[in-house]
């Protein structure tokens, strides 16, 4: 399958990049002949195959529910582009 | 005086140790090299004046406890590094400075190792060869215009030319492995839940690990010591016992059986590459161990699936990157303008095909046909592993289909770059440890790596066989200083 123009744009929109033309053109050539590579697959047959979804057997440890950290505000707003020292500012959302 | 910066790991910490010199004096060293290195473009920051502090300190210590004792390192920039900037070799994240540690680089310093800088790689570790970061491509010091292989391409590329004892890399699909063998060093990466993933800029979560590059399989040991271990910060890390891989490393390996893949013979392998294969095996006969014959088959479908699995979980990982907690921002009329904008800005062109792919087979009506697929191709990779396990100790392969390539050589076509990978990535895709082995030199006097693939959680078997393979191949990084 090839990915065309359209889809291009379509799931740049669901990943939030915006594109120029130039760049559809040129993504829409590498991601189709990702995707002719990736479509290999196929020829597998896994109709009774169990997906992996966790590549460790060992089941997740328990621990006690306990605040560990807070009061961290000014470290957690010191790497943002825009604050006003106790949120991150954004554009103006709602009108 | 002998040059300081040509030792190993274990010697100058032994060295230090017994005062035969000072960690002023190791530090110095590496610090010289590193600033005559530009043209190898290996640092995204410097730490050398923070550095040679903290030797001075160390030096003035009356008691040199811990493992590291006294050594500079300098890590790739994809660990957290507090107070020092962490780019991810990403423009998005150029301004980054956390205001915390990763786990492992913590429990460097802990062991009484220092920050010596951050070293490029890939950007997000999306890459082979170290030509998608931000900050410029990486020099394989065996050659000009050579790629050292990536993602930890900068990692690999300081330690061969000597601007660093030892490092730590990360490896998703590769990246610790490719460019060891393409620098011919040594590079371990551990079982998936081995060393903690905390602190990590993450790109594919079910995929990466952190893991030591070294000159030696003994320093290997030692470094991977260091970062192993649960931490309750990584829920995928394991909390079982860490073994002594150091005191433990021994070249005696008689008797156990090792595979021999035939699905790792593929076509068009250069001749070189099968021939350092069959001697691999005649050193380990040699070492009295048994090789037997194994069939991984589903070894085909180990890369088709990597790039379905690695780019959904990279699409997911890098969502956050949106100009609002911390990197880069673009300006925009409105909120969503403004993150497209951002991310249009901040991520490379490679970053983007991934994050795009992963979109797309994560999408509405496609997440059956790759995504579910994927998964249970990744069972059958894992499967074949798991039965030949039940028959041997430990797999043997070459680490790579060719040695390094010039720059520029694979543009313009993402799955000849992915290529590069096809002996690595079926590791990653089922959480299994193994190591690359600095093993011989192909026509055009590039280094190669053959490639040792253990049982969960077997470290010692893979380091003990690597250590049997060193003694006897006496391997020598023949690194002419060509670009001070």
């Amino acid at each position: 399958m090839s990915i065309d123009k359209d889809t291009v744009k379509h799931i740049s929109k669901l990943a939030r990049i915006s594109l120029n033309d130039k760049q559809v053109d040129s993504l829409s050539k590498d991601l189709s002949s990702i995707i002719r590579f990736i479509e290999k697959l196929n020829k597998l047959n896994t109709d009774n195959v169990k997906p992996l979804t966790s590549i460790i057997d060992a089941s997740l440890k328990s621990r006690e529910d306990e605040i560990r950290d807070g009061k961290i505000r000014d470290q957690i707003l010191k790497n943002s582009p825009e604050n006003n020292d106790e949120f991150f500012v954004v554009p103006k959302v709602i009108e | 005086m002998t040059d300081l910066s040509n030792s190993t790991l274990v010697d100058l910490i032994k060295g230090i140790k017994k005062k035969d010199f000072t960690s002023e004096e190791v530090t110095k060293s590496f610090i010289k090299n590193s600033e005559k290195s530009d043209k190898l473009n290996t640092y995204i920051t410097k730490c050398f004046d923070q550095a040679l502090i903290s030797a001075k300190k160390f030096d003035k210590k009356k008691d040199h406890k811990g493992l590291l004792s006294g050594v500079p390192i300098a890590v790739k920039d994809l660990f957290c590094t507090k107070d020092v900037k962490t780019t991810a070799g990403s423009k998005i994240l150029n301004n980054f400075v956390p205001t915390y540690e990763s786990t492992v680089t913590k429990k460097l310093w802990s062991e009484g190792a220092f920050l010596l800088g951050k070293l490029n790689c890939d950007e997000f570790a999306m890459g082979s060869s170290n030509e998608t970061s931000f900050f410029g491509n990486v020099t394989n010091p065996f050659g000009d215009k050579l790629v050292p292989g990536g993602s930890s391409g900068g990692s690999a590329s300081a330690l061969a030319a000597n601007l660093t004892p030892a490092t730590i890399g990360t490896d998703t699909g590769g990246s610790i492995r490719q460019p060891a063998s393409f620098t011919g060093t040594v590079g371990l990466k551990p079982t998936y839940g081995r060393c903690s993933r905390w602190g990590i800029v993450a790109f594919a979560s079910s995929l990466d690990q952190a893991g030591p590059m070294t000159k030696t399989v003994e320093d290997c040991a030692l470094l991977l010591q260091c970062i192993s271990g649960y931490d309750p910060n990584d829920s995928t890390s394991i909390d079982i016992k860490v073994d002594n891989f150091s005191s433990d490393l021994t070249e005696k390996v008689k008797g156990l059986t090792i595979g021999i893949p035939k699905e790792y013979r593929i076509e068009n392998m250069p001749v070189e590459i099968d021939e350092l294969w069959k001697k691999g095996i005649n050193f380990l006969k040699d070492a009295g161990v048994i090789i037997k014959d194994i069939s991984l088959p589903h070894t085909m479908y180990a890369l088709p699936a990597y790039y379905i699995v690695a780019p959904a979980e990279a699409s997911s990982n890098l969502a956050r990157y949106d100009g609002v907690k911390y990197g880069h921002r673009s300006k925009g009329k409105n909120l969503i303008e403004m993150y497209e904008n951002t991310r249009s800005e901040g991520f490379g062109d490679e970053v983007k095909r991934r994050i795009l792919i992963g979109t797309y087979v994560l999408s509405s009506g496609y997440y059956e046909a790759y995504y579910l697929k994927a998964q249970k191709v990744r069972q059958l990779i894992k499967q074949d592993f798991d039965n030949s396990f039940k028959s041997v100790d430990a797999i043997l392969t070459p680490s790579t289909p060719s040695s390094s390539f010039k720059m520029g050589e694979k543009e313009g076509d993402p799955v000849s770059m992915y290529l590069n990978d096809i002996f690595t990535v079926p590791v990653n895709l089922a959480g299994l440890p193994a190591i690359s082995v600095p093993s011989g030199y192909d026509k055009k006097k590039l280094p190669l790596g053959l490639q040792l693939i253990g049982k969960p959680f077997d470290e010692q078997t893979i380091l003990n066989l690597s250590l049997a393979l060193q003694k006897r191949i006496n391997f020598k990084r023949n690194v002419k200083i060509w670009w001070k």
